[in-house]
């Protein structure tokens, strides 16, 4: 942030919306609320074009002479392709329904972030460039020509959008303003105008297989810190194996949980998780990425980096594949991979090799969810569990936007959760499952300079949180997504101190009671787990 | 300045009818031909439109999910907002067009001592949902002058509509709701901030438009009366492709039909089209079962990708030395 807000003074919104007409409002690009642009060695990359230097800030955004030309194209080209941007660019009628659905507009009362302005940003050039009632009637017809300012103001807006997709439920005709960013945001992708946040993860994963750059020894060797960790807290020693052919199951999770904080204590606990049932499974060094920043750059970005998860499925002959707590992955896999990708003849129909049970629901894809198949060794009474080990813990769940609106899967974490935490409690209804409020930073909107908008845009959801943390004491947000883990830390900080952030199988593993574990008296954090004090240490400090 | 355009531009509808009614032959103009050209239009256009989305195909499966996914069978799901069997989503679309469930889950948010709150709030809904059902039911018992005779169906919908015998000759229920949706409606763009600040000329004129066509139809069965004898030969001469123009209608059907005209011609390229858009919208009217069946896209092409040999040439002797197996040593 320029000059750190408080609480208080982030607080200070006005939810009215000006006199003036959002048209005759310049764009006015802040600090803290935009991101740096992409490094053209990162676009490069990825062959896209028009990798240059430049500045949002700056006048000049040192585009090709024949942008409005190739921007023009694009739209046209984009509307051929997708019945979704037709319909949306011609059916709104401006009822409102999703202006203050947005954890942006909520929390920033900058009234450019309803969804319904966000999106006539296009659709107001949409109008002036490819109708002919805007063409003559000009603003009459809410239509402008695309210029220098309008491109500005469009990319400004596009990345203050987390495609959570909430307005879209609330819409009457199911709008979906996340659609309406995709494609604008493959649009200025068209000459390099993405971020950096974005595009490096981008380019990473192209390379090495997983956002953060991690060469195959070093992602081994991470994930082998995990296990010593493990041995320590647990006192058990788990030996994973990587790329290894012949393995049941290709387990894929978000490389961000391989060393970061909270994440990595959701990692150790798929490892225990997996060690507990013996499950016949392998890490892979090249498919070392769920997460896919390609979809918040283009669907074809999207496709490229998803590629790789069934590759490496079928170079391993796997039977399935698992996958691990993430939300936009989970959107891309669910709504997407099985019509970017295609089928791979030798995976088989995904069963647990421990319930037996059956994924219907993942029959075709042959690819499952963690939390899906946490629930059904739950249910089956396959996992040993001692929920007391997690009574110092209040527990509320976040439902991540893209799981719950791009997916459904509302009841399985939740299953879970109240197995392995005997103190759960919901958030209000209004801010939970299809209505669930955005962490504020997803979408790759979660780099470090846009602080001042991650903290706006997280407002609504943190608000609940605090709304559970004063009636019942709440100190723990549980969630199934590696940006969650990344970013809700921050937010509660901001705004709720005194609660934690912690993936559903890092709560599962704490309960979890495995063959030859010691007295667990500390968690996979390292903590004490209150009123669990070995004896004899006590015994020693009393001599 | 939306509104006064808007406002103008009806307003100029009607005086133009007002003048074109009382010039013999321009009634011609007024009673048959434009109408004919205006429905053409409307039909027309609302063809083009539909095609027009239709021709781009719907490239990935993005429902909207509204609730529980189909998991176990143990895990209740959630069949209407979350369908994924046809019927499931067809039962979606229905509560979608005709109860407007997602308008219906409307909430107002905001921000009282630094606590949000969302507190319910149904009047766009019940102002759309007035205003469309007693627009249809209107439509309908306009039928009674296209067809010859009347059809059973047009008078029970006559007789339940006429049930509550407001004033004499009676005010059709049907009326005072589609004004008071009308009204709701309006009143949300004047008088809520929001939604002043969002709305175009696009927004008003229709509305506008909407109240003067109800207007002039009360008036004539009130304060103007005109010649329901005549009305009905000529729109059933209409109807029949047979126009006849019998004399002393009066001026103010003129200006009822010269106002549905603007309306039918309006249609097809403004948002009204919202009427055929909602029925082919992807977030709503498919199927979630993306997992469960391949969906294939029309313009599919394979993706160009790091492959697994590119990656072992580039890291072997790393994969190698961390003791990862190789394919090729
Ligand atoms: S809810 Fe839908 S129709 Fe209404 S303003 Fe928003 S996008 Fe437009
Ligand atoms: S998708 Fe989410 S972030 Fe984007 S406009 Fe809609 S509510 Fe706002």
């Amino acid at each position: 942030m320029a000059k750190e807000l408080t609480p208080q003074e982030t607080l200070r919104i006005d939810l009215r919306p000006p006199k003036q007409d959002w048209m005759d409002i310049p764009v006015n690009i802040k600090e803290g609320i935009y991101c740096y642009p992409a490094k053209p060695e990162k676009i490069e990359c990825v062959d896209m074009p028009n990798a240059h230097k430049w500045s949002p800030v700056e006048e000049d955004w040192g585009l090709p002479e024949n942008w409005k030309e190739i921007f023009l194209e694009g739209f046209r080209e984009r509307l051929d392709k997708h019945r979704t941007f037709k319909i949306f660019m011609d059916i709104c009628v401006r009822c409102g329904a999703c202006a203050d659905k947005c954890h942006f507009f909520i929390g920033s009362g900058d009234p450019k972030n309803m969804p319904v302005v966000r999106a006539e940003l296009l659709r107001s050039v949409y109008r002036g460039e490819f109708t002919k009632a805007g063409q003559i009637l000009g603003r009459l017809a809410g239509a402008r020509k695309l210029t220098m300012p309008v491109l500005k103001e469009i990319w400004y807006y596009l990345f203050q959008c987390t495609e959570c997709r909430r307005c879209s439920l609330f819409c009457p005709y199911g709008i979906d303003t996340a659609e309406i960013t995709i494609l604008g945001r493959e649009l200025i992708n068209l000459f390099g105008l993405n971020i950096n946040w974005i595009q490096e993860p981008v380019c990473n994963c192209y390379n090495t297989g997983n956002h953060l750059g991690l060469l195959p020894h070093t992602f081994k060797q991470n994930i082998e810190f995990l296990c010593d960790d493990i041995e320590e807290f647990v006192g058990i020693k788990i030996e994973p194996t990587f790329n290894r052919k012949g393995a049941e199951i290709l387990f894929v999770t978000p490389s961000g949980d391989v060393f970061a904080e909270p994440g990595i204590y959701t990692l150790m606990g798929y490892l225990m998780l997996f060690e507990h049932i013996g499950l016949d499974y392998t890490w892979s060094t090249y498919a070392c990425e769920g997460g896919n920043f390609g979809f918040f750059t283009s669907l074809e970005m999207a496709q490229r980096l998803n590629a790789k998860i069934y590759h490496e499925a079928e170079r391993l002959g796997v039977k399935w594949i698992l996958g691990g707590e993430c939300g936009h992955m989970w959107r891309v896999i669910h709504q997407y991979m099985n019509t970017f990708q295609k089928p791979v003849d030798s995976l088989e129909e995904p069963i647990s090799p421990i319930t037996g049970t059956k994924f219907e629901n993942a029959k075709s894809l042959k690819m499952v969810h963690i939390s899906e198949f946490t629930a059904d060794l739950i249910k089956h009474g396959k996992l040993k569990l001692d929920p007391s080990r997690n009574d110092h813990l209040k527990v509320t769940y976040h439902d991540s936007c893209n799981p719950s609106r791009g997916m459904g899967m509302l009841e399985e974490p939740r299953y879970v959760i109240k197995n392995v935490c005997n103190h759960f409690y919901e958030m209000p209804e209004n801010t939970i499952r299809e209505e669930t409020f955005c962490c504020g930073s997803g979408s790759g909107l979660n780099a470090g300079e846009n602080m001042e908008l991650r903290m706006r845009g997280g407002l609504p959801r943190a608000n609940a949180v605090k709304h559970v943390h004063n009636k019942y004491g709440v100190n723990t947000l549980a969630c199934v997504c590696a940006i969650d883990r990344a970013v809700l830390p921050a937010s509660m900080e901001y705004w709720v101190p005194g609660v934690d952030v912690a993936g559903v199988s890092e709560l599962v593993a704490n309960a979890l009671i495995m063959e030859g574990e010691n007295e667990r008296s500390v968690n996979l954090r390292g903590e004490e787990i209150p009123g669990r004090a070995p004896k004899e240490e006590e015994a020693q400090e009393d001599v | 300045m939306a509104i006064l355009v808007s406002l103008g531009a009806v307003l100029a509808i009607v005086v133009i009818a007002l003048i074109g009614a009382q010039v013999g032959p321009l009634q011609y103009l007024l009673g048959i031909l434009v109408p004919y050209a205006a429905f053409a239009i409307f039909i027309g256009g609302f063809i083009w439109r539909v095609v027009y989305w239709g021709k781009s195909p719907v490239p990935f499966r993005i429902p909207t999910t509204a609730g529980q996914e189909y998991s176990f069978p143990w895990i209740k799901r959630n069949r209407f907002d979350n369908p994924v069997k046809l019927w499931e989503v067809l039962v979606r679309m229905f509560l979608e067009v005709f109860a407007f469930r997602s308008l219906f889950r409307h909430t107002r948010a905001e921000l009282r001592g630094g606590n949000l709150i969302y507190g319910p709030s149904k009047w766009l809904w019940l102002g759309a949902l007035m205003f469309h059902y007693s627009f249809l039911v209107i439509a309908l018992r306009h039928l009674r002058f296209f067809v010859q005779p009347t059809p059973e169906f047009v008078k029970t919908i006559e007789n339940i509509d006429g049930m509550l015998q407001i004033g004499a000759p009676h005010m059709y229920l049907s009326e005072v709701m589609l004004l008071t949706g009308l009204a709701i409606l309006l009143g949300r763009r004047f008088f809520a901030p929001r939604i002043r600040y969002i709305s175009l000329a696009n927004d008003y004129f229709p509305l506008f438009l909407i109240i003067a066509i109800a207007t002039t139809g009360i008036l004539m069965r009130f304060l103007f009366r005109v010649d329901i004898v005549g009305v009905k030969e000529l729109v059933l001469g209409l109807a029949s492709f047979h126009p006849t123009l019998p004399d002393g209608i009066g001026a103010m059907f003129f200006i009822h039909v010269l106002l549905v005209s603007a309306l039918l011609a309006y249609f097809p390229f403004s948002k009204l089209m919202h009427m055929g858009g909602v029925f082919m919208s992807p977030t709503r009217n498919l199927v979630n079962n993306t997992r469960m069946k391949r969906h294939v896209n029309p313009w599919w092409t394979p993706p160009k990708f790091h492959t697994y040999e590119e990656y072992e040439e580039e890291y072997r002797d790393l994969m190698k030395e961390a003791g990862i197996p190789v394919e090729r040593e």
